[in-house]
């Protein structure tokens, strides 16, 4: 499937109807997830007959468009049961059946059940901002407890050295893959302006 | 929820040291096609709990022929590697619950989807 075509596609997933402030609930663009889900199947060949987590999935854009690059199976995981089920409806209407999704906290998730179950962890995390700080990296560690090979995530720009920083902690490898311009619609009421493009770096954490 | 899915689930209800496996009540099951991918069910089978898999597939009355002991050499056998497949990615719980081994706590399935949260007192 070429990148186009894949990005296309992903402009017909349904996102929030009303997004939570205290989730977080940013959707990622269509744009974005087709730009990472390409990326970590023509560089790294991580998707394709791979089992993968998409962790805080929301409606499903990435773990869609991971399940269209032939992903063996994806499995979403979200809190709200709101998300999970436009997750399923986007599902449903693109007759995609190598989905599977699981209700859960990811805060109190015992990760180590799930230890290196999963090939690959792909994820856009809550940015861990407002009433959630932390969120971003207690994601970060479930996901990097989860993944046998590689974790693949979004994470402000401004945090990247304490991120790095985690990583070496872990032994980790964590790679920036791209810097990318987030454009965050005004989705809730705290937004003032129209839109704001925040800096965001698409990281790639490998195990050794 | 599908049986490969169920493989990796545990309960983690405060206080339980064994939530695993879980017990399945299905009140509905559905089979979806599902493309096959010899290699991927290959490379899923060593990490699966096999005998768990086995008794899930008899819950639901899916098991078929699937025997209760892993054959050697799966790799080249097109016709078990289907089976598999079957069981682990096309038959899906839908409506029903999913049981802790210990704490007999139950965790419902709704559309599909297995609901683990927990109440803030069982964390």
């Amino acid at each position: 499937m070429k990148l186009k075509e894949l990005e296309s596609c992903l402009q017909q997933v349904d996102t929030f109807e009303e997004p939570k402030i205290l989730l977080e609930q940013y959707p990622t663009s269509p744009h974005i997830a087709a730009c990472m889900l390409y990326t970590i199947q023509s560089t790294f060949d991580d998707i394709e007959g791979k089992l993968v987590a998409d962790l805080g999935c929301g409606c499903g854009v990435l773990s869609i468009g991971a399940a269209m690059l032939d992903a063996g199976l994806c499995v979403g995981f979200d809190i709200d049961d709101d998300a999970l089920d436009i997750f399923r409806r986007n599902a449903e209407e693109f007759e995609i059946t190598n989905l599977d999704l699981v209700q859960c906290d990811l805060c109190c998730l015992e990760a180590e059940a799930y230890a290196k179950k999963f090939d690959t962890v792909i994820m856009n995390p809550p940015f861990g901002t407002k009433h959630n700080q932390g969120m971003d990296m207690k994601f970060l560690q479930a996901a990097l407890t989860m993944a046998k090979t590689a974790v693949y995530s979004l994470h402000k720009t401004s945090t990247r050295d304490h991120i790095q920083k985690k990583a070496n902690d872990w032994g980790v490898k964590m790679e920036v893959i791209a810097e990318l311009r987030y454009d965050l619609p005004a989705s809730y009421k705290f937004h003032k302006k129209k839109s704001v493009d925040i800096q965001v770096d698409f990281l790639r954490f490998s195990k050794t | 929820m599908k049986l490969l899915t169920h493989n990796m689930l545990t309960s983690h209800v405060k206080g339980v040291t064994k939530g695993y496996p879980l017990l399945i009540k299905a009140t509905a099951v559905k089979v979806n096609e599902v493309e096959f991918n010899p290699q991927f069910v290959s490379r899923m089978i060593p990490k699966l709990e096999w005998g768990v898999l086995v008794q899930a597939a008899d819950w639901l009355g899916q098991r078929e022929d699937l025997p209760a002991e892993l054959v050697s050499d799966y790799e080249k056998n097109d016709d078990f590697l289907k089976k598999v497949h079957r069981v682990l990615l096309e038959v899906e719980v839908i409506e029903g619950c999913l049981q802790c081994p210990e704490s007999g706590r139950e965790f419902p399935i709704s559309k599909g989807i297995p609901n683990m949260l927990l109440n803030e007192d069982e964390v």
